[in-house]
């Protein structure tokens, strides 16, 4: 007797987790190599996975329903000391591959000796390398003489499962040595709705929709890295929103220097009721007030008509290691300074230590990027969909300033000075309306008042 | 409508051609009196007279020149080959002369040079000779190979009107085999740089030209009879300038490739189509592009050894069916 693990198979490079919908076995159940014995779903591709070795499936460790990370264990199999013998090993090379090389005598040229395959189409074993990620052949390393012959493909059928993302080691082949043709991939798409892309266009799908990412080879040496679930749905929604929205861009100077003043007044006082008074504090706080006035910037497009949102909640990107999230500020433009930079601090306490609840991320209005910690000069932030703008600030920090005083002379001075971008969607918002905003943003900034810190 | 064959569609393209415009004329071994090996200008020299339909000495390469001299002066000269085998002869005159004559010293050169070709008629290895691929690699020639009565009409009149050199090549094979309705009083011009769908399919295509187009086609009715492969056939008619888009459009409809031509198989034309293919439409490819040739060898008198050599309809079949099931 011997215990065979049996684990989640990664069906695609990108896919990090797969979901067991269904066992299609009972503890107990003896099965057979190959067959069938749960299902899985991931966001690509719904499957059945055959055994891995023959035996009595012994325990399940995985509940239908559950969602695990590729490779884990989800079941046991005990398979008999006859049975368990083959398991392990990989199945014996299909003898394909040497076809009698042309007869000796001078059979030349003409009708392309369709050598000996046409005679012999060799029945491949139903075999799929399916069920053993422990083989460690995706990343393109050595593969078995099964698995190339399961991959062996043409032009036209690698073409066509690289926009469908399907994965052609999965599909039975009817061409010879069990190759996979243009009639075998089109057939599995067609059964597969799920497997084709579900790109329907932005205006039916602005939130989800099957983002197809462009397969590329990864070189000797390289090191691939399925997705996380957080980086699958960053990239998805970017490429979405650059897609759905008419990005455009535009750039403000901000003089912080009276921000910086009430800053360093205040913020003794705000550690002692422990808030952490940033700038960033000031600039949500200057969104805010100016966001009702400005009904535009405050929006959603839903088809062809604009969502004017009657609430003003502001979403904070929080850069963790792992990945980028936007908790959201509910009712932001009810919230005094303190209570602001409260939020903004509890928020990011929280993104970090994996504390969000799931309704802190949701009904956004707009969103503040501040990179500015990180140096940028300034930066032009992709819209967070499906709203229609977003504010990026970048460093702040003291430069030289032409000032006028109150006699007309001017002169330089050292100003603490920092870029507003805004990125906003000029399908619905124009840039007047964006520059208005900014330029209240920026006014309310530069004169901010004492009596609201 | 009148039924006519493969060689009198020839004859009437070249008497309407020499009725329409009188700087058209007809230079070649026996092509007067004797009204020509094959009688295509039967007739010729009695309604045109012994000046537009003249009789040469046996010197493919004096035919040539004179006709390019005669085309350079204004004229309309239509050569012939008696065999087509015998071109080679004039292949000096043909390639660094009448090809580069544009590009050399801005002469046009608006001439014709046909002449039978091909097998399957025991013809043996001086008689039988298919010389396009010589004259392919020659930047300068157009080159066109009829396959049907119609276009046998339609690409003599449009060569003799083009500006350009023309190498007009016809099957003998053909000459009688083929017949069709062709419709009096119109008249038919093929354009020049222009392949037809000679069969609708989308399983897989076959690429051919002149006689092998028949045996294509031939090979493509039993193939959907027996297997329930439809397959479509392409006639190239023209070689050269080559029609890529429609290569390419059939490529992208069936996804598998067989060309087929009566020339040997090394150097021939199949291979500068499979070029093209590869690099026109890689992507689309669902299988090898195949090719269905000529062994490499002169062609043999003995009967048994012609048909063993030369593309037979069954070896169309083989391969086809092959390519199918990839």
């Amino acid at each position: 007797m011997a215990r065979v693990d049996v684990l989640m198979p990664q069906m695609g490079e990108s896919i990090a987790e797969g979901t067991l919908s269904k066992w299609l076995k009972k503890v107990g159940d003896p099965v057979k190599r190959d067959e069938p014995l749960f299902e899985i779903s991931t966001d690509k591709v719904d499957a059945e996975i055959p055994a891995p070795a023959a035996g009595v499936l012994a325990e399940i460790k995985v509940q239908e329903g559950q969602t695990v990370p590729v490779q884990t264990v989800v079941g046991v199999l005990e398979t008999e000391a006859g049975a368990a013998a083959p398991a392990p090993a990989k199945p014996e090379p299909p003898k394909v591959a040497a076809p009698a090389p042309a007869a000796p005598k001078p059979e030349p040229a003409k009708a392309t000796p369709a050598p000996a395959p046409a005679a012999a189409p060799p029945a491949v074993p139903a075999a799929r390398p399916s069920g053993r990620p422990t083989d460690g052949d995706g990343g393109g390393g050595v593969q078995t003489a099964e698995q190339r012959l399961r991959t062996k493909s043409t032009p036209l059928v690698r073409k066509i499962a690289a926009e469908h993302s399907v994965d052609i080691s999965r599909i039975p082949g009817s061409g010879y040595a069990g190759r996979v043709t243009k009639q075998d991939i089109l057939g599995y798409i067609e059964k597969a709705p799920t497997a084709s892309p579900a790109y329907s266009g932005p205006r039916t799908a602005p939130a989800g929709g099957a983002i197809e990412h462009p397969i590329v080879e990864p070189w000797p040496g390289d090191r691939v890295e399925p997705w996380s679930k957080i980086r699958k749905i960053t990239a998805d929604h970017m490429v979405m929103s650059k897609r759905v929205s008419a990005h455009v861009a535009s750039v403000f100077e901000v003089d912080f220097t009276r921000v910086a003043q009430l800053r360093a007044k205040a913020k003794q006082a705000y550690a002692e009721r422990g808030v952490n008074l940033t700038f960033l504090a000031f600039i949500v706080k200057a969104c805010a007030e100016n966001l009702r006035n400005h009904p535009i910037i405050n929006a959603a497009v839903s088809g062809d008509r604009t969502i004017y949102r009657a609430e003003v909640n502001i979403g904070i990107a929080v850069a963790l290691d792992w990945g980028l999230i936007v908790p959201v500020i509910k009712h932001a433009d009810e919230l005094s300074l303190i209570g602001i930079a409260r939020a903004i601090n509890d928020l990011g306490e929280r993104a970090r230590t994996k504390k969000l609840l799931p309704d802190d991320i949701q009904r956004g209005t707009f969103t503040i990027t501040n990179p500015g910690g990180f140096g940028p000069f300034a930066g032009i932030p992709i819209i967070n969909q499906p709203q229609v703008a977003i504010l990026g600030v970048g460093a702040i920090e003291k430069r030289p300033r032409v000032v006028t005083a109150a006699d007309g002379t001017d002169s330089i001075a050292i100003r603490t000075m920092g870029m507003l971008t805004m990125s906003y969607d000029h399908r619905v918002v124009d840039g007047a309306d964006a520059d208005k905003f900014l330029a209240d943003v920026k006014q309310l900034l530069q004169e901010f008042p004492e009596g609201a810190v | 409508m009148a039924e006519v064959t493969f060689l009198e569609a020839l004859r009437q393209g070249l008497w309407e051609e020499m009725e329409r415009d009188e700087r058209v004329f007809i230079l070649g071994e026996d092509v007067g009196l004797y009204g020509g090996a094959f009688k295509v200008t039967d007739g010729f020299a009695k309604r045109f007279g012994e000046s537009r339909v003249i009789d040469t000495p046996i010197s493919e390469a004096a035919i040539v020149g004179a006709a390019a001299g005669a085309a350079h002066m204004g004229l309309r000269p239509v050569a012939e080959m008696q065999f087509i085998d015998f071109i080679s002869c004039a292949y000096d005159m043909l390639t660094n002369y009448v090809a580069t004559a544009r590009y050399r010293a801005g002469l046009s050169t608006p001439m014709v040079v046909r002449g039978p070709c091909g097998g399957y008629v025991r013809g043996g290895p001086f008689h039988s000779q298919n010389p396009e691929a010589a004259f392919l690699h020659t930047p300068g020639l157009k080159i066109v190979y009829p396959a049907t009565v119609r276009d046998a009409k339609g690409l003599i009149k449009a060569s003799i009107r083009d500006e350009d050199p023309v190498l007009y090549l016809e099957h003998k094979w053909l000459y009688r085999r083929i017949k069709e309705q062709l419709p009096e009083g119109e008249e038919i011009l093929t354009p020049i740089g222009q392949a037809r769908i000679a069969r609708d399919g989308k399983h897989l295509s076959i690429i051919s030209y002149g006689a092998t187009l028949w045996k294509s086609l031939e090979a493509a009715e039993q193939l959907e009879k027996a297997d329930g492969v439809s397959v479509e056939v392409l006639d190239l008619r023209t070689l050269l300038p080559m029609d890529d888009a429609a290569i390419v459009a059939t490529v992208k409809k069936t996804n598998k490739v067989l060309i087929v031509h009566e020339d040997t198989r090394t150097g021939g034309i199949a291979g500068e189509i499979a070029a093209r293919i590869n690099e026109q439409a890689f992507e689309w490819l669902d299988g090898p592009i195949m090719r269905v040739t000529a062994h490499d060898v002169p062609l043999p008198y003995a009967p048994t050894l012609e048909d063993f050599v030369l593309p037979q309809t069954d070896d169309i079949l083989k391969a086809a069916r092959w390519l199918a099931n990839y």
